[in-house]
């Protein structure tokens, strides 16, 4: 490894602040998306369960 | 409803794309996650330091990767949108509506980067430049897309309106692909290019087009997830939909 130690490679020769920075906020990016996905089609999902639910107490009324 | 069964056309229904785009979200995560895997690999541990900028060039990876997908996406959501109200295709606007918060992220990430990459390089975390004012544009013709799209309650009249915004945006992308060339810009100018010789290090520009692929994967992966959201909100009253929740298999 090109770095010798994990200390010089989290220290990135100095830009550390500036590496992690970026690559952090792009993973926390991604990952939020991955969490609104998974948010958004749960809502889908329960969304139609409802539906279904609400005619079939329509039908067994009538 | 029954999709007509013999051309590509089939596709263009919502209740056969759906179980598609299913099979295909794996596969793409899989690649992205590959890919991304590999591309760090290469980034900081195979490509050497920069002579000139020291190990602050690392941010190129994800930098020129998010900025590319930026513009990609913005183009290819403008065209399902006019594809979408050219051809009366409901899916199309769907796929639109699904690429444009990806493509928003994929741009904040270029401008976010780039910020964290100008500060040490140029001093300053933003500058009124051609280059990211334009990029700056992108995001902003992006959330206005949503916003729209968001306001309008009919889903038919949300679809064509956002597919304005879209269309009309898209001479945006030249602007910002060709800045560097037009005006005189603290940014630089295009490190890869299709006619000439790229002007970096084999093994940096292998890293920044595995990271791009990468990200490509990514967002089809993110979209496709997308889609199938939105196409069980407008489909959720059909018989199809109602079928697959009945199976357990939506």
């Amino acid at each position: 490894m090109q770095w010798g130690s994990w200390e010089n490679f989290w220290a990135m020769g100095g830009y550390g602040f500036y590496v992690w920075g970026a690559y952090g906020m792009t993973v926390a990016v991604l990952a939020a998306e991955f969490v609104l996905l998974r948010t958004r089609r749960a809502r889908a999902k329960s969304e139609i369960a409802r539906e279904l639910r609400t005619r079939i107490q329509a039908e067994s009324k009538r | 409803m029954n999709a007509p069964r013999s051309s590509l056309f089939r596709f263009a229904s919502p209740q056969v794309f759906y179980p598609l785009a299913g099979k295909l979200i794996p596969w793409f995560a899989v690649a992205a996650a590959a890919l991304a895997a590999w591309g760090v690999y290469l980034g900081f541990f195979v490509a050497p330091t920069d002579a000139t900028q020291g190990d602050s060039y690392r941010i190129i990876y994800i930098h020129v990767a998010s900025a590319w997908m930026s513009m990609f996406l913005y183009v290819i959501m403008a065209f399902w949108a006019a594809i979408g109200i050219a051809f009366n295709t409901r899916l199309s606007s769907m796929m639109a509506s699904a690429i444009a918060p990806t493509g928003a992220l994929m741009t904040f990430i270029a401008l976010w980067t780039g910020a964290f990459w100008g500060r040490p390089t140029w001093g300053a975390y933003w500058v009124w430049d051609a280059r990211l004012t334009s990029e700056l544009i992108l995001l902003f013709l992006y959330l206005g897309f949503i916003a729209l799209q968001a306001a309008i309650d009919d889903a038919r009249r949300a679809d064509r309106a956002g597919a304005i915004i879209a269309i009309v945006g898209v001479i945006n992308v030249p602007i910002i692909y060709f800045s560097v060339k037009w005006w005189n810009t603290l940014h630089q100018g295009a490190s890869v290019s299709l006619t000439k010789a790229p002007t970096m290090a084999t093994t940096m520009l292998t890293g920044m087009l595995v990271m791009a692929l990468a990200f490509w994967m990514y967002s089809i992966a993110a979209s496709l997830a997308r889609v199938r959201s939105i196409i069980l909100e407008r489909e959720k009253r059909t018989d199809w939909v109602r079928e697959l929740s009945d199976k357990g298999a939506l």
